[in-house]
């Protein structure tokens, strides 16, 4: 009895170190070096604070960020840009990427939806969505060929809504600054968007039921000169507990 | 010095050559044809005429005032109008709204008492046409008055013809070469300006959507549309570029 236990003791001991020291067991390597992800302009703010968490954890490693419009990141893959990774803010257009095989297995990683955005003070008085059927009023939404622009296509066709916008923004940023300096009366855009603004916008909520939402995926770019590092950020992205807890904190939900 | 100027060619030509080997011909006449299109390129010809009118109005005198040096502190003057010239075009549109946007310096006061907005109009696109422009036209000019030697106009002046009858009879048809040059210059740009007005005035079919902002959201969707706009851009400019280069070449000459 006595030697079955201590050498189950001094197994578990093996296995326990074995554990600690991961690098023993040969498979693993250190990373390090640069990444370039491009990314949905919608996550201009919480990446870099996730990249932050990435490069605390796996020192050596440097992480360099390019936002724009979804399609236009993914257009920039398409022509060969030297990208590691790519996130954006729908399926449709990641889909693109899987069909031309320029990126591999993409993983959702965060969801998001709309919310009604109005300049401090809400001049124009927008109670609900109803409200911005309102003639005369300068409405502004992104243009249907990005992730955006399609939502709020999909939210005003969900709530039998229609509108006529004074403009078709190419990404959600250039949007939400056009409600911030009050020349737009409104804009649909990402709840997480008017979070990151704060107290330079309000917002007006609309109800779960009658909202809309896109799922944002991350892949590694297929031609990456680091696929080790890209894949790791990829997995971190989605995986990581501190980087699901960023994006909570920024507003983003969990799309499983 | 053959080496890197063949190298200069290359590097300007090959991307244009790219593009006309690029175009979807089978789909082009459709695609130009478009609606869309048509009414892209129709705001594109209006808003950069307007432009360059507005640009001729206003920077014409200001070109002479500046080789005449008719007003204090010429120098600071003509570094202040050449400043948007130098401006990053995206920068352009964001100081038009802080000064025309509603909340802007100028843009509430006109908006509170007038009901006046610039943003989200068509004339918001010439505003910021003319606004990056105009200075093509004025430093062009400015060149043509300053070689104009001012003994012309002081012996019409002598002969007893009144400073305009001076300005249009006698300046004016003598620098009609840098003129066109500085109005060709100033309509090109008019026409291929893209951030100041997508900042500023947004984008729309049909009331702010120029060729160059239809080209970038088709690019969003389908490329082969973005390329074969571009294509009508690149042959409208070197069009222009043929019809005028007889007048265009004298002012190189003389």
């Amino acid at each position: 009895m006595n030697k079955i236990i201590r050498g189950l003791i001094a197994m578990a001991l093996i296995v326990g170190l074995g554990a600690l020291f991961p690098s023993a067991s040969g498979a693993a390597t250190k990373p390090n070096g640069e990444l370039t992800v491009s990314a949905a302009a919608s996550l201009t703010d919480v990446f870099p604070v996730i990249a932050d968490a990435f490069q605390k954890r796996f020192p050596g490693t440097k992480i360099n960020f390019n936002f724009a419009g979804s399609s236009t990141v993914m257009n920039q893959v398409i022509t060969g840009a030297p990208v590691d990774v790519i996130a954006t803010a729908s399926e449709p257009t990641m889909s693109i990427g899987v069909a031309a095989a320029l990126v591999a297995r993409p993983l959702l990683f965060a969801k998001n939806s709309m919310t009604i955005a109005v300049p401090s003070g809400n001049p124009a008085k927008i109670k609900s969505l109803a409200d911005v059927q309102r003639g005369g009023l300068l409405l502004g939404v992104c243009d249907p060929a990005v992730p955006c622009g399609a939502a709020a296509v999909e939210l005003f066709s969900k709530n039998n809504i229609a509108v006529t916008p004074v403009t078709r923004e190419l990404d959600v940023r250039s949007l939400l600054g056009k409600v911030i300096s009050g020349d737009l009366d409104v804009g649909i855009v990402y709840i997480t968007d008017v979070r990151a603004a704060g107290s330079k916008v309000e917002f007006v909520e609309i109800p779960l039921k009658d909202n809309v939402g896109t799922t944002y995926p991350i892949a590694m770019v297929s031609d990456s000169k680091n696929q080790e590092l890209a894949q790791r950020f990829v997995n971190f992205v989605r995986f990581n507990t501190t980087s699901q807890g960023i994006l909570r904190a920024f507003g983003f939900a969990k799309p499983w | 010095m053959l080496v890197p100027g063949l190298v200069a060619l290359i590097f300007l030509v090959v991307p244009l050559i790219a593009l006309i080997a690029q175009t979807p011909w089978d789909a082009f006449p459709k695609i130009i044809s478009s609606p869309e299109a048509l009414e892209a390129l129709r705001l594109s010809l209006l808003t950069s005429l307007a432009a360059t009118s507005l640009a001729a109005l206003f920077g014409i005198p200001m070109a002479w005032l500046l080789a005449r040096e008719v007003l204090p502190f010429t120098g600071l003057l003509r570094a202040l109008v050449i400043v948007p010239l130098l401006l990053p075009p995206v920068v352009s549109g964001v100081a038009l709204l802080e000064a025309l946007g509603r909340r802007g310096l100028v843009g509430r006061f006109l908006y509170d008492n007038f009901d006046i907005t610039f943003p989200f109009t068509t004339l918001g696109v010439v505003i910021a046409a003319t606004f990056v422009a105009m200075p093509f036209l004025i430093i062009t000019l400015e060149g043509g008055f300053r070689s104009l030697h001012q003994r012309y106009e002081d012996a019409a002046a002598t002969l007893g013809a009144s400073s305009r009858r001076i300005f249009f009879r006698v300046t004016l048809p003598m620098v009609a070469p840098a003129a066109i040059a500085g109005l060709v210059l100033c309509w090109a740009r008019a026409l291929g300006e893209f951030g100041a007005t997508i900042t500023f005035a947004g984008n729309f079919p049909g009331v702010t959507q120029t060729m160059p902002l239809a080209v970038y959201t088709a690019l969003e969707s389908d490329r082969s549309v973005a390329i074969a706009l571009s294509l009508v851009l690149l042959v409208v400019s070197v069009g222009v570029l043929v019809g005028l280069r007889g007048r265009y070449l004298q002012t190189r000459t003389s």
